[in-house]
C-alpha cells in the first residue's frame, strides 16, 4: 500500500483505477482518460495533486536563499502573490526537479515541488538553507486540488466562501492569492485556464465533492499527462533529470542570466552549456500517419546523430500522436522515428502543440 | 467485471477465439485486457493473406498507456481483419467479444493452447488477488 491523500476515498468511491505514483496510490481514471482529457479541453475537470509537496521557505534571507538555490530569479517577483516557474539545478548544472514559487510577502515564499522527488528535493533544500538565515517547512498537512478548464474558474467560485469569491477570479494568469486558510492561484498544468487550490486536509474532500457537485469532472493522472504533453509542459524525470541541463530540455527561457553576479546554483557549468553550439536542442514531434510516439523511441534525422523522444503519447485533442524530444542541434522540420523497428516520419514543431483548448498546429 | 461469454475458448495471454461454422476462428482481445490497457486509440492489423504461426506476434493493440502485442493463439492464414478498428479503435473497449474483433483466420495446423471460460475465469480470480 502506497501513501493516500485525503481524497483517496473519494476517488475510490467514484470508482478509480488506483495506480502507484511515486509511491503514492492515485487515481489513474475514473472509467475513461480519453473522456476526461476532453472535459478538461471544453468545459472543467479536477484534479487531486495533493501528493505534490509544498514547502514555506520564510527569513530575513528568503530571497537570498532562492535566489542562490533557484536558475530563475525570485527577485523578479515584486507583486505579492506573482508565481515563478524555475528549476533547481545541482552543481553540474543537472536539475534535480523543477517547481513553481510563490511570493507570498517580504520574506515569505511557498514553493511547491514534485512528489516523486520530495525525499531527495527535502535534502537538496534543507542541505543549502543552512548557510542563511532562513527557514524551510514542509507543509504536510496541505491538501491539493487543480481544477483546469474554460469553466473551471466560474464553477469552482461557487464553492468559494464569498468573501474570496471576488478576489479569486480577479486574479490575473500566474498570480495566487491566500484567502483565509486557502491558497488560490491562477496556475496549472493542461494548458488551459484554472486555479491550483491549497487547503487544509480536513476541508479537502468536502471541497472536492463540492467541486464535482457543481459540474465539475473528476479527472485522473492520466488525462493529466496527456493535457501537459500537449500543452508542451516538462515533466521531471521524463524530460529532463539531473544529468540534462534546463537548457536541453527547451527549458532556457526559465534561466534568469541577468544579473551576471547572481551565482545560483549550476550557473558554471550551465554557461558552458550554453557557449556549446552543438548542444541538442529540444522540440515537439508530430507523426504524420497512424501509429503512437513513445518514450525513449530513437529519432533519426538524415547526416545528424540520433535524438531520442522523451515524452510520446496520443494527443486526444489532435487524435495524432505527438512527442517531445531531445534532437542534434540543426535546422530542419522532417525526422523520422524507430517506432518497434519501422521508420514513420515526423514533422519537428514548435511546441505548445494544444493550448486553451484549440491546436497551435497545423495538420 | 463482466461474466464471460461461454461460447468462447480463452488463452493465457488474454485472447478469446470463436469457432465459426464454416471452419474459420475469430479472434480478439477480452474484456479483462482492454480494461487493463485502458483507452485504446490505435490497432496495427496483419494483411490478409498472411500466414502466421502459435505464439507469433499478430496484432498490437495501443492505448493511451502503452503498446501492446497480440499474439496468434493459433496457427493459421488471416482470412479477414476488421478494418473498422484502423479509425475507431475504441470499438475494442466498446465490445471486446463483439465489434471489437481483431483478426478470423483459417486454422492450419495444431492448435495453440486454450482454455475454457471456466479455467480464464480462474485465471483472472488469481490476477485479482
Amino acid at each position: 500500500m502506497g501513501k493516500r491523500t485525503p481524497l483517496y476515498q473519494s476517488h475510490v468511491d467514484a470508482g478509480a483505477k488506483i495506480v502507484d505514483f511515486g509511491g503514492w496510490d492515485m487515481p489513474l481514471h475514473y472509467g475513461s482518460q480519453l473522456e476526461e482529457h476532453h472535459v478538461v479541453r471544453k468545459q472543467a475537470g479536477a484534479f487531486d495533486v495533493s501528493h505534490m509537496t509544498v514547502v514555506d521557505v520564510t527569513g530575513k534571507e528568503a530571497t537570498a536563499f532562492l535566489q542562490k538555490l533557484l536558475a530563475n530569479d525570485v527577485a523578479r517577483l515584486k507583486e505579492e502573490g506573482k508565481a515563478l516557474y524555475s528549476c533547481m539545478l545541482n552543481d553540474e548544472g543537472g536539475v534535480v526537479d523543477d517547481l513553481i514559487t510563490y511570493y507570498l510577502g517580504p520574506d515569505r515564499y511557498r514553493v511547491v515541488v514534485n512528489a516523486a522527488t520530495r525525499d531527495k528535493d527535502m535534502a537538496w533544500i534543507e542541505a543549502a538553507v543552512s548557510a542563511f538565515d532562513a527557514q524551510v517547512n514542509e507543509r504536510p498537512g496541505l491538501a491539493m486540488i487543480a481544477v483546469q478548464g474554460p469553466q473551471a474558474r466560474a464553477l469552482a467560485a461557487t464553492v468559494l466562501n464569498e468573501e474570496w469569491r471576488e478576489g479569486a477570479l480577479a486574479l490575473k494568469p500566474f498570480y495566487g492569492l491566500e484567502a483565509g486558510d486557502l491558497f488560490i492561484a491562477r496556475t496549472g498544468y493542461t494548458g488551459e485556464d484554472g486555479w491550483e487550490i491549497m487547503l487544509p486536509e480536513s476541508d479537502a474532500a468536502d471541497f472536492w465533492q463540492q467541486c464535482v457537485d457543481a459540474g465539475i469532472s473528476p479527472c485522473g493522472l492520466g488525462a493529466r499527462d496527456t493535457l501537459r504533453l500537449e500543452a508542451g509542459m516538462n515533466l521531471y524525470g521524463s524530460d529532463m533529470d539531473e544529468t540534462i541541463s534546463p537548457l536541453e530540455a527547451g527549458l532556457g527561457w526559465t534561466i534568469a542570466w541577468e544579473p551576471e553576479n547572481r551565482d545560483f546554483t549550476g550557473r558554471g557549468p550551465l554557461m558552458e552549456v550554453r557557449a556549446n553550439k552543438s548542444r541538442q536542442k529540444f522540440a515537439g514531434l508530430l507523426l504524420e500517419g497512424k501509429g503512437v510516439l513513445r518514450d525513449h523511441m530513437r529519432v533519426v534525422v538524415d547526416g545528424l546523430p540520433d535524438g531520442e523522444i522523451t515524452s510520446g503519447g496520443f494527443s486526444p485533442t489532435l487524435e495524432r500522436s505527438i512527442a517531445m524530444a531531445r534532437l542534434p542541434a540543426g535546422n530542419y522540420d522532417r525526422a523520422q522515428v524507430d517506432v518497434r523497428g519501422r521508420l514513420l516520419d515526423v514533422r519537428v514543431v514548435k511546441m505548445p502543440f494544444v493550448r486553451n483548448g484549440k491546436s497551435q498546429i497545423e495538420l | 467485471m463482466s461474466e464471460l461469454p461461454g461460447d468462447l475458448e480463452y488463452t493465457a495471454e488474454h485472447e478469446w477465439l470463436r469457432k465459426e461454422e464454416d471452419g474459420t476462428v475469430t479472434i480478439g482481445i477480452t474484456d479483462h485486457a482492454q480494461s487493463a490497457l485502458g483507452d485504446l486509440v490505435y490497432v496495427e492489423l496483419p494483411e490478409v493473406g498472411q500466414e502466421v504461426e502459435a505464439g507469433g506476434e499478430m496484432a498490437v493493440v495501443e492505448s493511451v498507456k502503452a503498446a501492446s502485442d497480440v499474439y496468434a493463439p493459433i496457427s493459421g492464414e488471416v482470412v479477414a481483419v476488421n478494418e473498422v478498428l484502423a479509425d475507431d479503435p475504441e470499438k475494442i473497449n466498446a465490445d471486446a467479444y463483439g465489434d471489437g474483433w481483431i483478426v478470423r483466420m483459417r486454422p492450419t495446423g495444431d492448435d495453440g493452447e486454450t482454455m475454457s471460460p471456466d479455467d480464464y475465469q480462474t485465471l483472472l480470480d488469481e490476477l485479482e488477488e
